[in-house]
């Protein structure tokens, strides 16, 4: 008996005319099938799905090559792995290996950096809210305390005063780089002057030793020449404070920022077109810098607090195609087992999904939706993909920055997190939440518990 | 039984490319879903279809029946066939 035909579902294509724009639909079914030779099928099939998977190959490479490019162009660079982007321990303590220190923008945040051994005078303290506890602690363990606003500059020479201790702070100044909306929320502003009070207010008290000045314009910039705006805004105040106080700062901290490969949603062309390299980055921010034209030996330390673009790219996220259906246009839709209470970038990014077997030739345009019972729970819109069937895996590309801290427990568990390492083993980081977990957190009054008498 | 009607200006050629005369529209078949149509225009019943595609394809009955009928729906929503 002649061998039967592998099978794939019938698929019927109607052939548009006139929505093509000149680049074309671009390809979108590339397989992977495996990531850093670890295939796909072996991670779902021992971890489960969903499965957030991390590279630590790929964030080595990333702050190796970003440290290269910023102390090509500049003589002393730091940079100081933001928390925030991805808090696990197992990503955080990569990043340290490097040479990293802490960026850490909440008592939570910097009590899990001090775990991880990571000493006070290697923490930058960001951050709107520090609780007087918090920054007792900081100023004791002599962690950088970027100053947000008045109140906590108030707070801070009390706690000094009060236990004749002195703390090493920096400011955070906000100002006017020509992109829109301004983040003025955060820190001092530059172009009306309370930067300068704030400056004038700190070096006159003599338990505040002020060591650096600190900015960070806003997120997913397109723009690198913002960042030389910036950049010699900075140069500009620390150059007054030479002159005026004497004093020579240790560092001034650029922030992060940078834009990642990623495409935004309503973006018209791929992110790899629009997006500013890094090396564009440091150009503008050395440029900047430079201005400070004070002797070689003096000048301060460059930090960067750079998130996005050193772990999106070593992220991915496996997912399970649960079923396929037809919408009511006859668009079809596919409904994968990983929702947007896992991946939050879903509503700002349109993320690249490839399918983790041998595609058919023939795509449709889909739409990719999640496992919850909620209308918003759709991972991608707008995607060219080959048929698929229940059980099939897609792999959701970069994803490693904000998904594992802004995740929710929400109708479905947290997944396993796992980690490629760079000799091809595999370690689970993160284990996925159990229901006995989340109970742990519930208390059930007493008289809750009878049952109903009536 | 179903069967299914196929318009007569419709033309499908070895490679899956669908030509309706009538409309000027054209369309793409995968493999199986030109052997599926062929089948359609030679007449063939659902039931024969879902018998023949079986041996042909390494595919078990209820994955195909369900796949069928979404494909059936989509060639209505094109008007390439209609339901007799």
């Amino acid at each position: 008996m002649a061998e039967k035909k592998t099978y794939e579902r019938p698929v019927v294509t109607k052939h548009q005319s006139g929505i093509m724009n000149k680049f074309g639909s671009g390809p979108s079914t590339s397989v992977r099938d495996n990531i850093d030779g670890v295939l796909i099928k072996d991670l779902a099939g021992k971890f489960g799905s969903p499965l957030f998977v991390l590279s630590e190959k790929t964030i080595r490479q990333n702050q190796r090559n970003a440290y290269r490019v910023f102390k090509n162009r500049y003589p002393r660079v730091q940079f100081a792995w933001s928390y925030k982007t991805n808090y696990l321990d197992a990503v955080c303590s990569v990043f340290h290996q490097e040479g990293s220190w802490a960026e850490v923008v909440s008592e939570f945040e910097y009590r899990k950096a001090r775990a991880l051994g990571i000493p006070g005078e290697h923490i930058i303290f960001n951050g709107p809210e520090k609780s007087i506890e918090a920054l007792r602690t900081a100023i004791r363990e002599g962690a950088m305390i970027h100053i947000d606003h008045f109140d906590e500059l108030y707070h801070i020479v009390e706690l000094t005063d009060t236990e004749t201790l002195k703390a090493r702070v920096a400011i955070r100044v906000n100002m006017d780089v020509g992109v829109y909306p301004l983040w003025d929320r955060f820190g001092f502003n530059y172009e009306n002057g309370e930067a300068w009070q704030a400056i004038k207010r700190i070096v006159a008290n003599p338990r505040l030793s002020l060591i650096g000045l600190h900015t960070h314009i806003g997120t997913y910039m397109m723009s690198a020449e913002a960042y030389r705006v910036a950049a010699s805004k900075l140069a500009g105040l620390a150059k007054s404070m030479h002159d005026e106080f004497s004093i020579t700062l240790d560092y001034i901290d650029v922030g992060g920022g940078f834009a990642s490969q990623n495409t935004l949603i309503g973006q018209y062309l791929p992110a790899e077109e629009v997006v500013p390299s890094l090396e564009q980055y440091a150009d503008a921010i050395a440029s900047g810098l430079f201005q400070l034209s004070i002797k070689p030996e003096d000048l301060p330390t460059l930090i960067l607090e750079t998130g996005r673009a050193l772990i999106d790219n070593a992220g991915y996220l496996i997912t399970t195609v649960i079923a396929n259906k037809r919408l009511s246009t006859g668009r079809r839709a596919i409904i994968v087992d990983a929702g947007v209470n896992l991946m939050f970038t879903s509503f700002w990014y349109k993320h690249k999904v490839q399918p983790a077997q041998q595609p058919s030739v023939h795509t449709e345009d889909a739409v990719i939706y999640g496992p919850l019972c909620m209308n918003i729970d759709v991972l991608r819109d707008g995607i060219v993909l080959p048929t698929l069937k229940q059980g099939d895996r897609l792999v959701l590309n970069h994803v490693g920055a904000y998904n594992m801290t802004q995740w929710m427990q929400f109708i479905t568990m947290r997944p396993n997190v796992v980690m490629v390492m760079e000799d091809g083993t595999v370690e689970l980081i993160r284990k996925a939440e159990t229901l006995e977990y989340l109970a742990q957190q519930e208390v059930l009054p007493a008289r809750l518990k009878e049952k109903k008498s009536r | 039984m179903n069967t299914y009607l196929v318009p007569e200006s419709l033309a499908v050629s070895d490679s899956g490319f669908l030509f309706l005369a009538s409309t000027g529209e054209t369309f793409t078949l995968n493999e199986i879903g030109k052997d599926i149509f062929k089948m359609l225009q030679g007449g063939d019943t659902r039931e024969a279809i879902e018998q023949k595609i079986l041996e042909l394809y390494d595919v078990e009955r209820a994955t195909f029946v369900r796949d069928f009928d979404d494909f059936i729906n989509q060639l209505s929503s094109f008007k390439l066939i209609r339901t007799k």
